[in-house]
């Protein structure tokens, strides 16, 4: 691994000794008490997993020991001396290196810049704009990833930018790295490599924190684990001494029988399907991103897209839904043709998208949960211009119990929700306009265990009900068992079908995997002439 | 970049073509303006004989170079995400109180405005960057402040200061180097030095971070509340250079100066390319808005049976051409 800078230094800290601590740190908002008291103990040397439900105050203890929150109560140590952190930047002068969990860059400016803001290269006390690019170049070559680092960072999709994020984070020599759900827009070639990442700082004597509501990971990944619920410590220990359930059950503060009574994911088997189809595709093509993908799905159906980072599935939900111009192509519902690259015309056809990218693209941060829910039913839930408060009332609540939104009230901001239950408010509000086709882009994406099977739950419930169903997920289980049908897509077109019956997601991901190695193949290649 | 490279998040297949229109794009964003002004400057150059003399085009440079200064500083507090419409009014009372400070020397001419107003731009920095309150009205009431301050000063515009006869003050503006005037010479360094500023120092990334996501800065640790405040400081002080300029050019502190100055300056950045919103621009952009503005006016002169009053009609037009023009060409090529 490179090293560009390096950490004040700081009091030994020897591997396994304590290397951040929080001793009985407290922290509320007003009357929302986000931690109660919690003990935290990272030491050198490992990696330390957080856990807890949306909103048990997994961030907010991130940002208490980072420097975003001063703590109102209780103290945060740094290799053993009490420490006051009053803004990031004192935290990152001591070694600590941090991914926030909304991917924190600037859009705006190059991924280069991104990587190096703050600490930049310089000759003659210039910023050494040759020497920045080189940089970053061999730093993305490191993680694999083939980008312009001198291309503006928005132009890039989430993982990509996830990994300009990993990127920054190891440029610098930290002591304590932080990441907070690093993995959630990722694909399992990237995540493969951020792991990799990982325990090269570990074994290096570096300590990690990771976030991840992808259970899994956690015992590929980590060595101890601390669970908060509701703010509040509830287990620190071993990794090894865990099982998934006796884990879901503390965190959801459930009896183990009870969680070992619910399944894997909350997909039922698969649904009716019949008559003329809901949505059918044909010869979709948008410049250089979609050459030609026909698909069909009928009422009832779930149809899943697979496929690699820059396979084109982002793209072609957003092409039906005309937020992205589709230079050809025809897209009918339910036998009507769909005027394209219009979003106005695709809602009014009954086609709803909740998109990858909620941040950019749905959630209106300043206001309430009711607001949010609210904004895509307004139409249908008013009368003559009149708006029925009573029914909204009751729409919001019961979307907010049954996605187990948390949130002080339906009047709080939605800016102040935790990251996952931002998530569902979006949810809740697509579902709340009842279309006839749902495009479902990542729609359980840094959720927690509990939610992710109501949301599943729901959209099997949507599509008994006979709702047309595309959902995109890079969790293999997820569409395995969620989907009835899966499409493949390579490259901006369709290279297989898949019926999901009897598919496991090995097998699927091994039909993925098949792509990846054509793909590195190419860009080998492509490098090679590059030289 | 030499190579044409992939972007993973797209597709893999080499994306020239998309590429190609987000370079046309950017180049009109940053530059539409100067292919106006080239236009411009030779449609005028065929149509008016006097156009290109050496005489107008001195001229234009040095009418052109306070309007500068003031815009180099817009550039950088709109690129923070920023707006400062105080600038007219601190540069109108840069000018009155460096010719009041050219009767006690010149150097009092000199350090009496800055101070005034590097004061002025500090206040407004610090309400701004610590006190959280939006830029558009912390230098609404900059802008009224000097504005009072100086109709204070000069008995509500009835006192005109002169700069002394013989005072070396007066070289500031009426000097020049190898025929050139001093003010186009230090328009050309500043805005040297700026363009330095912004791209090649730790202060300029900052001012583009902040423009561009201000959470995302402070939580790279970037110092948000300095960087802010130095920007506002900056523009004071420019917009008060610019008045010391204009004392020494004009030999007086002109009190009617510099009404409605700030929105130009605000056009002439825009014109240049600079997000509104913040976050992207380049100083040179700023410099071609600048010049364009002073041409239209320039030209408009020229055609003698013009009121003047159609540069603003003019000017104007153009701001809303090529801001469309931005705006068309840069839709939805971002996914
Ligand atoms: N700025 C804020 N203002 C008000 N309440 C807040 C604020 N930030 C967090 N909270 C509240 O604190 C609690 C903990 O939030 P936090 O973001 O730490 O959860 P989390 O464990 O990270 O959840 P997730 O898995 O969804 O990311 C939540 O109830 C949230 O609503
Ligand atoms: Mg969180």
């Amino acid at each position: 691994m490179t090293q560009h800078s390096s950490a004040a230094p700081a009091a030994a800290v020897g591997v396994g000794d304590p290397v951040l601590q929080t001793v009985g740190v407290t922290k509320s908002f007003g009357g929302v008490h986000a931690l109660k008291g919690v003990d935290f103990e990272l030491r050198a040397g490992e990696i330390h997993t957080l856990v807890g439900e949306n909103g048990a105050g997994k961030s907010t203890l991130i940002k208490v020991l980072t420097g975003v929150y001063t703590p109102d109560g209780g103290e945060v140590r740094y290799a053993g001396e009490t420490v006051h952190f009053r803004r990031p930047s004192d935290a990152q002068h001591v070694g600590i290196s941090t991914i926030y969990q909304e991917v924190n860059l600037v859009p705006l400016l190059s991924v280069a810049r991104n990587i190096f803001l703050g600490r930049e290269p310089r000759r003659f006390g210039l910023i050494d704009v040759g020497a920045m690019n080189r940089r970053a170049r061999e730093l993305m070559a490191e993680l694999g990833i083939d980008i312009d680092v001198t291309a503006e960072l928005g132009r890039l999709g989430l993982g990509a930018q996830q990994m300009v994020a990993l990127a920054r984070a190891m440029s610098v020599d930290s002591r304590v790295v932080i990441m907070d759900e690093p993995t959630s827009s990722l694909e399992s070639a990237e995540v493969d490599t951020l792991f990799r990442v990982a325990r090269g700082l570990r074994d290096r004597g570096v300590g990690l924190v990771f976030v991840s509501h992808r259970l899994d990971e956690l015992w590929e990944l980590c060595d101890r684990v601390t669970i908060l619920r509701d703010g509040e410590w509830v287990h620190t220990g071993p990794m090894t001494e865990m099982t998934r359930l006796d884990l879901v059950a503390k965190m959801l503060g459930r009896d183990i029988e009870e969680v070992r009574a619910e399944g894997a994911t909350e997909f039922g088997s698969s649904h009716l399907q019949g008559g003329e189809p809901a949505l059918l595709v044909s010869g979709l093509e948008v410049a250089n991103r979609l050459h030609g993908v026909d698909l069909t799905v009928r009422p009832g159906e779930v149809v899943g897209l697979a496929g690699l980072l820059g396979s084109g599935r982002s793209e072609t939900v957003k092409a039906v839904y005309g937020a992205l111009k589709a230079r050809s192509g025809e897209v009918t519902v339910a036998g009507r043709k769909v005027r394209t690259g219009s979003v106005r015309g695709a809602l009014a056809s009954g086609i709803a998208l909740l998109s990858e990218d909620r941040k950019a693209e749905g959630i209106v941060p300043d206001l309430s949960v009711r607001d949010n829910i609210a904004l895509a039913v307004l139409p249908r839930m008013s009368r003559a211009g009149v708006v029925s408060e009573a029914r909204i009332d009751a729409l919001v609540d019961t979307f907010m119990k049954r996605l187990r939104i948390k949130a002080s009230s339906p009047d709080q901001k939605v800016r102040e929700l935790s990251g996952g239950n931002q998530q569902k408010v979006l949810i809740a509000r697509w579902l709340a306009t009842e279309p006839t086709v749902f495009l479902l882009d990542e729609p359980t994406r840094g959720i927690d265990v509990g939610a992710k099977a109501e949301v599943q739950g729901l959209i099997d419930e949507l599509a008994e009900q006979g709702l047309a169903v595309v959902l995109i997920s890079s969790e293999m289980d997820e569409l395995v068992e969620g989907a009835d049908r899966i499409v493949v897509l390579h490259d901006g077109h369709v290279q297989a079908e898949l019926d999901s019956t009897d598919l496991s997601s090995s097998e699927l991901l091994a039909a993925l995997a098949g792509d990846r190695e054509t793909d590195s193949q190419t860009s080998t290649q492509a490098e090679g002439q590059h030289a | 970049m030499s190579t044409t490279m992939v972007d993973p998040a797209t597709s893999n297949a080499p994306e020239s073509a998309l590429a190609n229109r987000a370079r046309f794009a950017s180049l009109v964003q940053r530059q539409g303006a100067l292919a106006i002004f080239v236009v411009v400057v030779a449609v005028a150059s065929v149509s008016f004989d006097s156009f290109a003399s050496q005489g107008n085009i001195t001229g234009i440079a040095v009418q052109a170079s306070f309007l500068a200064m003031l815009a180099l500083g817009m550039t950088f507090v709109i690129m923070t995400g920023g707006i400062d419409l105080s600038v007219g009014s601190v540069f109108a009372l840069g000018g009155v109180l460096a010719a009041w400070g050219a009767q006690h020397g010149t150097l009092v001419a000199f350090v009496l405005p800055l101070a005034v107003c590097g004061a002025i731009g500090l206040v407004q920095g610090l309400v701004i960057a610590r006190g959280a309150l939006p830029p558009f009205i912390v230098t609404l009431a900059g802008l009224l402040f000097a504005r009072g301050l100086l109709l204070l000063l000069s008995d509500e515009g009835a006192t005109t200061y002169k700069v002394p006869r013989g005072s070396s003050f007066r070289e500031l503006a009426q000097g020049e180097l190898l025929g050139i005037p001093y003010p186009v010479i230090l328009v050309v360094v500043f805005f040297a030095i700026g363009g330095l500023v912004l791209h090649r120092t730790s202060y300029g990334a900052s001012v583009l971070a902040i423009g561009g996501q201000e959470d995302a800065a402070d939580l790279m640790g970037l110092p948000v509340v300095r960087t802010k405040v130095l920007t506002y400081v900056a523009s004071a002080l420019l917009a008060g250079f610019g008045g010391v300029m204009i004392a020494s050019y004009t030999s007086s502190g002109v009190t009617i100066l510099g009404v409605g100055t700030e929105l130009e300056a605000i056009a002439a950045v825009v014109l240049g390319g600079t997000l509104l919103t913040g976050g992207a621009g380049t100083v040179l952009g700023t410099l071609v808005g600048v010049l364009l503005l002073q041409v239209i006016k320039n030209v408009i002169n020229q055609i003698g049976s013009l009121d003047s009053d159609w540069q603003s009609v003019v000017s104007g037009t153009i701001l809303l051409l090529v801001v469309t023009l931005q705006r068309v060409l840069t839709r939805g090529d971002r996914t």
